[in-house]
């Protein structure tokens, strides 16, 4: 009889779902860290995104910005692995994106259930449950990396609150602490700016900024925003308009095709500014 | 009669010895798995999954007869953790929405169930004890069923404990990790199937649900992380067991009923007085 076989039948279970949870893939590092080729994917039963083609490499920072609907959410979530796609390919590093423990995903505010009986702590704990795999409790050097994580993102001194207690803008920051507690090399967030206050957006902005290393895809809805922050945009309505550099996306044409007549053209003395018209129905937007 | 005569009194009864270490022991499990039907919102299922025991219930009536407990409790587990793991497979389909789902599981197993049992003489005396519970007959052997399958599911609940949490909290990261998210939803289904069994005997189908809620919401007003949640509402559940017995006794009240009227006094004491999510506290600003 092996050592195996004598084990109890939870720890047996736990090794087999580690075994299976552990499968990660060693990255191509020829491939950029995402690739996308005419990928389509479908959302609640119908295509909500098409055409997508773009590559990006590792360390930028991109933006995706479009009018609601336009599937930004979705190709986050096809991205993480998280939605299949129906047309296409995407490869993440080389690989397909389910096969990879390397992506955060930053729910929208709103999807989180904030009077759950947990501390920020605790939430960036989370982070590191696949590498501890079942049965197994964090240890010192796992709680080491939960506070450095704390840190990095300036919470130290909310670590012990409940998560409902924290501000929308701490609550943002609290999701970065824990992909940085996962050791993500990828973060995906959905509209991390939506409904914050000035200061909060730039806080949030300063730490996204400091994330030089980390491939990071933001959903976002202000352009400016976009623009000033971001190395490259995707610009997308149910289908890609543009994908390259801030100032190679935001012409007119294009972002014309995006929100239709909700946007206006302003010249200015060096360019074009671009308005979005706030008298637009918000269906439009 | 003094404090300490009246705490003992009921002591003299072998019954009532046996009947409070069932309460207590049904009252804290209740209460600790009760806390992810609480976080998880999913008492309706929770409703569902306990009514659906009663099909199981009345075939082991009709195949060993009502004298043969041991069997009724092997055929109500099985039945159980069936219904569990079906609800979970309808409502993962999406075909129908979840609760309609549940909805018709339920009341379908149900139905089955009175059917079934309406086929056997003086049936209504079964049916009793299944919907209220019939504490005061259990059996040494009954104790020691509710503590081997209670004490599994604890032991469960604590290897599992951050996976659990994980999945409840946030089942998107789970996916992220890819942790098998539907394995653990299951494992969550089939613990609440076998609490309900293990406590049947104690508070009866119908009033189950509150064992399951009342301590654990409790508990959530008065708590601020899962851990404290679980072990506060497990100590409100065995109080609620105890006292509940004790005032069965005293006034002579149905025991399952008393012991939910004490969960259900406690969570109310809670929500008027706790400072931080009672009636007195704002709702968490977003």
């Amino acid at each position: 009889m092996t050592e195996q076989t004598k084990a109890p039948v939870a720890l047996r279970a736990a090794r087999i779902v580690r075994r299976r949870t552990r499968a990660s893939v060693i990255h191509d590092a020829n491939a950029p860290a995402i690739a996308a080729r005419d990928l389509a994917a479908a959302y609640g039963g119908r295509i909500a995104l098409s055409a997508v083609s773009f590559d990006l490499s590792a360390g930028a920072h991109l933006a995706v910005v479009g009018p609601n609907g336009a599937g930004k959410s979705t190709l986050l979530k096809v991205i993480g692995g998280l939605l299949p796609w129906v047309g296409g390919t995407i490869r993440v590093h080389g690989h397909a994106p389910r096969d990879h423990l390397c992506i955060a995903y930053v729910p929208q505010r709103s999807d989180v259930d904030w009077r759950f009986p947990v501390t920020v702590a605790d939430v960036v704990l989370m982070g590191l449950t696949g590498r501890l795999g079942p049965l197994r409790r964090a240890g010192q050097r796992d709680r080491r990396l939960v506070t450095d994580a704390i840190e990095r993102v300036g919470l130290e001194d909310r670590a012990h609150r409940q998560i409902g207690e924290l501000s929308g803008g701490e609550q943002q920051r609290m999701f970065i602490a824990r992909a940085i507690a996962q050791e993500a090399e990828i973060v995906l967030m959905d509209e991390p700016l939506a409904g914050l206050d000035v200061p909060s957006e730039a806080d949030v902005l300063a730490l996204l900024d400091r994330l030089d290393r980390t491939t990071l895809l933001v959903a976002l809805h202000d352009l400016g925003v976009a623009a000033a922050h971001f190395d490259r945009v995707l610009l997308l309505r149910e289908r890609m308009i543009g994908f390259g550099t801030p100032a190679d996306v935001f012409r007119p044409d294009a972002l014309e095709a995006a929100y239709g007549g909700c946007v206006r053209m302003v010249r200015t003395a060096d360019g074009a500014l671009v308005v979005h018209d706030s008298a637009c129905p918000r269906e439009a937007l | 009669m003094s404090a300490f005569e009246w705490l003992v009194a009921p002591l003299r009864y072998p019954f009532m010895i046996r009947a409070l270490v069932a309460s207590a022991l049904v009252g804290g499990l209740c209460s600790i798995v009760g806390t992810f039907v609480v976080l998880r919102s999913m008492a309706f299922l929770g409703d569902a999954i306990a009514h659906s025991v009663l099909p199981g219930i009345a075939t082991g009536v009709l195949v060993a007869g009502r004298g043969d407990r041991r069997s009724l409790f092997w055929w109500a587990l099985g039945t159980s953790i069936l219904v569990a793991l079906g609800i979970g497979w309808v409502s993962e389909r999406g075909r129908i929405k979840e609760d309609t789902a549940i909805g018709i599981v339920f009341a379908g197993m149900f139905a089955l169930g009175i059917a079934l049992l309406s086929t056997v003489r003086g049936f209504a005396v079964d049916l009793v004890h299944v919907l209220f519970g019939d504490v005061l007959g259990v059996s040494v052997g009954d104790l020691a069923l509710i503590a081997a399958f209670g004490g599994a599911v604890l032991l469960l609940v604590v290897l599992f404990y951050k996976e659990l949490v994980l999945v409840s909290f946030d089942p998107t990261l789970g996916a992220t990790l890819r942790l098998p998210v539907a394995v653990y939803r299951r494992l969550l289904l089939v613990l609440v199937a076998i609490t309900v069994v293990v406590s049947l005997q104690v508070v009866g189908l119908a009033l189950m649900l509150a064992m399951l809620v009342a301590p654990a919401t409790t508990a959530f007003l008065l708590t601020r992380r899962v851990r404290s949640m679980m072990v506060v509402g497990a100590l409100i559940g065995v109080a609620s067991g105890l006292i509940g017995l004790y005032v069965s006794f005293y006034f002579a009240v149905a025991s399952g009923a008393a012991i939910v009227l004490v969960a259900i006094a406690a969570f109310l004491l809670a929500l008027l007085l706790t400072p931080r999510r009672g009636l007195l506290r704002r709702p968490a600003s977003r």
